[in-house]
């Protein structure tokens, strides 16, 4: 069976003007299902780069990029949207929801670019804002909303369409230490379901919680190590002044 | 995606702007209003110049006498009589886009029931008269061929007529009339046809068949016609037609020389086109400007819906990054620039029927806002949306979603 993700020598070279810049120098690397991956390095390693041929936003200037064994990094445009649509979910680190737009509405997005029908796309979407622990907050605007609790709808809206991967860069970045620790439980549980997580940071702690750790240097993935990750939730447990209405 | 959906995210966009919406959509309303009001005013006015043409007789043309110009010495307009009884047979007979022709002599005289007299309009005239003015009896008949041929002393009488001599809503059917004192039996009474344009009174005349008029009332003349004549033509398009036909036809009889005709004719059609003139400068007028605000409401909402895809450039990134193919983005900023100048014109078309309905009740016309004008304006706000707001949601569709998602 093919490997989910699966990278060949994959380059991206930035042209300003007569400068070359190049982000990615050969990155080559595999990626099975279920997996929960760090990746880390200095500022302008390459990490958004990669995370964004990836994430199917941006193409390889050379070399191969298998997802679900299907060839991704010459498709057009329109197919790059279906893959992103249905394979795919992102969380960002400025999470990037839609201001005053209630929860549900910024969670259902990626089913109305499916096509589900509206009480399907509303039931669904409630759902996945229970997933994350926010049932109390379905018709909060972005604004009436915690930056973690911002956070954790934007992983709602990344795992309603019941993608195969979901993609973060940097998505603790924004927050303080306690709720990082609560949104990495709550990738972990996903993990426990199957999905794969690919996350990218600069915290170390952050990284303790995932079960490889790549580190990538100057465009060069520099190591590539499977650890035993700290339990999250535990973390959580055990961290001082508790926050009464989150619970994953 | 569907269509309510994106209609909803676009109606929420415009309302989160609700002052540059309007303001937006300015063009769009005013352009509209004029144009509702230009064809209003068109229709309005076309319609007023119809009514009081049908009212005249349709199809119409009325052939006078002119001036004689005999030894040098000029008379005025009609001071002679020039047309013949035989022009008139020519006519009828010579002249192939004619229909009917009838002779009208008119003579201002008193005319007295048994109480009662009353100084009015009398005219003599054969039946065709009242088949050219398409008027019919409200009671009786009206003078028949066998009435001419005989002379008879009947009369069909106009509906002032009879309020003055019987009072409204009798029947003088039956009933004798003296004019000159002979004595005349009415026969029929005119259906009522109200004022003319000029405010004279339709309804105040009586007529009398041509023969009895010649021998009864205005004393006898033997070939000359002392009066007018009304001529029918087979159809509007044929009114020019039979005008340069009569024309040739009583220049030749009339052996005329030179440029100086002794009669005249008058083109009622030409008439009422050349009053409709008038208006039409009117709603060019309107139209330019029409045309100028929706052309300016469409730059303006070309202008907004560039703004408003800057403004939003991360959210196209999310909708991107979440699926939304170049489509999606494209139909969803289309549908915001649509729904604005729809919106607009609905505006426009209310104010526009609003301000007909005054100009219509200050010139007391009839309201005339059709129908299919409503329909072709909304649509055509609606089609400026989608032709103003194609190159800013074209422009958003090819935005590429790495761009748009770091876009400050
Ligand atoms: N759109 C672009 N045009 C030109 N150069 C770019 C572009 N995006 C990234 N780069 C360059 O590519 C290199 C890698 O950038 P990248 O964003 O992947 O770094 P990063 O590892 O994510 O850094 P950080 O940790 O600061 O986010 C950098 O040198 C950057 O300047
Ligand atoms: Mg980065």
């Amino acid at each position: 069976m093919p490997s989910l993700i699966s990278l060949a020598d994959v380059r991206k070279v930035y042209k300003m003007g007569d400068v070359e810049v190049h982000a990615l120098r050969g990155v080559s690397m595999t990626v099975e299902a279920g997996e929960f991956i760090a990746v880390m390095g200095s500022s302008g390693s390459g990490k958004s780069t990669l995370m964004n041929i990836v994430g199917c936003l941006d193409r390889p200037t050379l070399g191969e990029y298998l997802l679900d064994g299907r060839e991704v990094s010459r498709m057009d445009r329109n197919a790059l949207a279906e893959i992103r649509n249905r394979t795919l979910g992102f969380v960002f680190q400025s999470f990037n929801l839609l201001s005053r737009t209630s929860a549900v509405e910024n969670v259902e997005l990626p089913l109305l670019y499916q096509g589900v029908a509206t009480k399907e796309r509303v039931k669904r979407s409630v759902e996945a804002l229970e997933r994350v622990g926010l049932a109390q907050r379905l018709d909060h605007h972005p604004a009436q909303l915690s930056g973690g609790q911002q956070q954790r709808v934007a992983i709602a809206r990344a795992i309603v369409g019941r993608p195969k991967v979901i993609l973060a860069d940097e998505p603790t970045g924004n927050l303080d230490s306690k709720t990082s620790v609560e949104v990495m439980a709550l990738f972990q549980a996903l993990g426990k379901e199957g999905i794969t997580v690919v996350l990218v940071t600069h915290e170390s702690d952050i990284a303790d919680y995932a079960a490889r750790v790549v580190v990538m240097r100057d465009g060069h993935v520099l190591s590539d190590k499977r650890q035993t990750p700290k339990d999250a939730a535990l973390a959580v447990a055990t961290m001082p002044s508790p926050d009464a209405e989150v619970s994953v | 995606m569907n269509m309510l959906h994106t209609l909803r995210v676009a109606l929420r966009a415009l309302l989160r702007n609700k002052m540059r919406s309007f303001l937006t959509t300015l063009g769009m309303i005013i352009g509209v209003m004029a144009v509702i009001v230009a064809v209003a005013i068109g229709e309005g006015a076309k319609a007023k110049v119809e009514e009081a043409f049908a009212a005249m007789g349709s199809n119409l043309l009325i052939v006078m006498p002119g001036s004689t110009s005999t030894g040098g010495a000029r008379g005025g307009s009609g001071s002679q009589p020039t047309l013949t009884w035989d022009d008139m047979r020519a006519i009828s007979d010579e002249v192939p886009s004619v229909r009917y022709v009838a002779p009208v002599l008119r003579s201002q005289a008193q005319v007295m029931s048994e109480d009662q007299n009353w100084t009015t309009s009398i005219q003599g005239t054969s039946p065709e008269y009242f088949l050219i003015r398409s008027w019919g009896v409200a009671r009786g008949a009206t003078i028949q061929q066998s009435d001419i041929e005989a002379g008879a002393k009947v009369v069909v009488v106009g509906q002032t007529v009879v309020d003055k001599l019987f009072g409204a809503n009798s029947d003088p059917i039956g009933q004798v009339v003296r004019i000159k004192n002979v004595p005349f039996q009415v026969i029929g009474v005119l259906t009522k046809k109200g004022q003319s344009a000029m405010g004279q009174d339709y309804d105040d005349a009586v007529y009398v068949p041509y023969t009895t008029f010649g021998a009864k009332v205005q004393g006898g003349l033997k070939n000359y016609l002392n009066g007018i004549l009304y001529i029918g033509a087979n159809s509007n398009t044929d009114t020019a037609r039979a005008e340069t036909q009569i024309t040739n036809l009583l220049r030749d009889r009339h052996h005329v020389q030179g440029t100086e005709d002794d009669f005249f004719i008058r083109n009622l059609t030409e008439l009422a086109n050349s009053q409709q003139e008038g208006t039409k400068t009117m709603t060019t007028l309107l139209n330019v400007i029409a045309a100028v605000s929706l052309l300016v409401g469409g730059i303006g909402i070309m202008n907004i819906m560039l703004v408003s895809v800057t403004e939003r450039t991360r959210e196209i990134g999310l909708r991107m990054a979440v699926g939304a193919k170049p489509r999606n983005i494209l139909m969803q900023f289309l549908v915001e620039a649509m729904t604005l100048s729809t919106l607009g014109g609905m505006l426009g078309l209310l104010l526009g029927v609003i301000g007909s309905r005054v100009l219509a009740s200050s010139l007391g016309w009839a309201t005339l806002v059709r129908p299919d004008i409503v329909v072709a304006a909304v649509a055509f706000s609606a089609i400026v949306g989608i032709g103003f707001g194609l190159y800013p949601a074209y422009k958003a569709s090819r935005l590429d979603p790495i761009d748009a998602l770091r876009y400050e």
